[in-house]
């Protein structure tokens, strides 16, 4: 089993995220990158199938910063090869970002065929479109959203997949491979590798550069101005000590009848 | 362009979903404001009475085919890219749903169209459309435009109340046929039903639910004692339910429960809009986030700008002493 994951590094909402002086975008000095939260997922499932079926997995990523220390600790959790695509801006759309990925794949040698491209179902700055059927689409291949469970058999090359449905329903689908999958969570939790195996393994492993093509195409969809949400109502804040705040909450819930 | 607007009607399991009224509202004053017709296209099989129900359009495009009986994002975005390029509508608008997605993307990527995600509202300004969308979680937002038509809109849930699109009407029914592979590479086998029994986090009056902030599974504890205490149950976001701190059955947002109690107790939940979907109807709100900037603030009653597992032993207790003096 060949299985690719790729990979998007999108801002950590937890920090302040600030506006660029263009007043379109994100001013880049603001944004701690992070790992898309379903990518991780991804790579989760990609390991597990990989412990199943054997084979081998290879994370790919266009360059941003922090990439670096995703990838090795990608190394860590077993992932065998990581490639990093670079000399591409940040901030791209998706559909510029799964046009290189997926050139890419095509153009590089080992890693195409594979029977499993793998990506989170959907990321936080996914605006002009789903990396996953992006990706699908420009290498032709089938694609479900919102998977949950992977089992493959070899034998007729097809994939059987749970996608989930609203209200807790899931249905199961039969893909024939190769195949994208958007995953939304992996069968397990994410594994957890200490910090110090993931910097053993930035010296001993290497990641790859390749090139991103030079050819960037027309974008499709304009942002005309960022803004911060307007907020149309706030919650009244119960601020004090911990205890008054306690006291203020049995209250409001008192007057409710709720206690 | 004089094309019209279209609304992709979320059928599933026979039934309209009620995005999809939701989005037949919003794009009724698109069409308006354009001066141009509200058309809903219907793909499934056998499910043509459905038209009946989507008497908001002026129009309904039906499309009749085995390969639609069930959703699959590859047969509907053929089916609707082949409709689009034929009869080149203005904007086509589609529910963003776990029903719905990726057909968007794959539609947009075929006809190598404009393909807008997490829209939450549309205007048009100087005859042109704008998508108001929704991004980093709920933290900022976005005007953006199509430099081409039709540009595809993927709606989020909750734009307008459904009542608004659910207007009696008789639309003119148009069947149109498609091409659609013989041979799927995507075949939907089973629906596989949520298991029965334990807690329905839909019937209960009281919720309290956890986040990540909730930090490890240990502290679920926490929740679960002023769950107890209140007479109400423990729920939870995604992240929660995905690192198996709590079962899939007390999942609230997208893929989860709606739920509408008389009092959600948010903990340690920033309020993305996958868990707002499903809990933003609850009566009363109180959040407990220590991001003071966290999205939740913004919808909740009630916030407090702290440790959730500082405030939950409190307020545990508290609420055991009024229940207490109450009961005595």
């Amino acid at each position: 089993m060949n299985i690719h994951v790729l990979l998007k590094m999108v801002p950590d909402v937890v920090e302040e995220l600030e506006i660029a002086a263009d007043g379109k975008s994100l001013a880049p000095e603001s944004l701690r990158m992070i790992l898309s939260e379903s990518d991780g997922h991804a790579l989760e499932e990609a390991l597990l199938l990989k412990e199943r079926y054997g084979g081998q997995v290879t994370v790919l990523a266009l360059d941003s910063p922090e990439l670096d220390d995703v990838l090795f600790t990608s190394l860590a959790k077993g992932a065998d090869r990581a490639v990093k695509v670079t000399g591409v801006e940040t901030g791209l759309t998706s559909r510029r970002a799964a046009r290189i990925l997926s050139q890419v794949i095509a153009a590089t040698d080992g890693l195409m065929p594979a029977d499993l491209l793998l990506t989170g179902t959907q990321a936080i700055d996914d605006l002009d479109g789903l990396v996953g059927p992006l990706v699908a689409h420009f290498l032709r291949l089938p694609f479900v959203a919102i998977v949950v469970q992977v089992g493959v058999d070899a034998a007729t090359g097809t994939a059987t997949v749970v996608k989930e449905y609203p209200g807790g329903v899931r249905g199961e689908f039969e893909v024939r491979l190769p195949a994208v999958l958007g995953i939304q969570a992996a069968e397990k939790p994410p594994r957890y590798v200490p910090v110090a195996k993931v910097r053993a393994v930035a010296k001993s492993r290497r990641i790859e550069s390749l090139p991103a093509p030079s050819q960037l195409e027309p974008p499709l969809v304009e942002v005309l101005q960022m803004m911060k949400p307007e907020v149309a109502g706030h919650a009244e804040m119960l601020e004090g000590p911990v205890e008054k705040i306690s006291e203020k909450v049995c209250e409001i819930l008192a007057e409710r009848g709720l206690v | 362009m004089a094309g019209n607007i279209w609304v992709l009607t979320e059928q599933w399991r026979g039934e309209v979903s009620e995005i999809t009224y939701e989005v037949l509202a919003l794009g009724s004053e698109v069409a308006a404001a354009l001066g141009v017709k509200l058309e809903a296209v219907l793909l499934g099989h056998k499910v043509k009475s459905l038209v009946a129900r989507l008497g908001k359009a002026d129009a309904v495009l039906y499309v009749d085919h085995a390969a639609l009986a069930e959703p699959t994002a590859e047969a509907q975005s053929a089916a609707l890219a082949q409709l689009i390029k034929e009869k080149q509508p203005r904007s086509v608008l589609i529910p963003l749903t776990n029903v719905t997605l990726g057909v968007g993307t794959l539609i947009a990527a075929q006809l190598e169209l404009p393909g807008v995600n997490f829209c939450k509202d549309l205007r048009v300004v100087d005859g042109r459309l704008q998508a108001h969308c929704v991004l980093y979680g709920g933290k900022m937002e976005v005007l953006v435009t199509g430099l081409r038509e039709p540009a595809i809109l993927g709606i989020s849930p909750g734009t307008r109340p459904a009542e608004k699109g659910q207007e009696a009407g008789t639309p003119v029914i148009e069947e149109v046929a498609v091409a659609l592979p013989e041979v799927p590479s995507v075949r939907f086998k089973k629906y596989i039903e949520p298991e029965a029994g334990g807690v329905d986090i839909t019937k209960q009056d009281v919720l309290v639910a956890v986040g990540r902030g909730i930090q490890t599974q240990d502290n679920v504890a926490l929740a679960e004692e002023l769950a107890e205490a209140l007479g109400g149950a423990v729920c939870g976001s995604r992240p929660v339910i995905d690192q198996g701190w709590l079962p899939l059955s007390r999942q609230v947002g997208k893929s989860g429960a709606i739920v509408k109690p008389k009092l959600y107790l948010a903990a340690g939940i920033s309020g993305a809009p996958e868990h707002v979907e499903g809990m933003k109807n609850a009566a009363l709100i109180i959040a407990i986030n220590m991001d003071p900037d966290a999205p939740i603030f913004n919808l909740a009653h009630y916030g407090i700008a702290g440790d959730a597992l500082e405030i939950l032993p409190a307020l545990t207790e508290e609420v055991r002493r009024t229940s207490k003096k109450k009961a005595g």
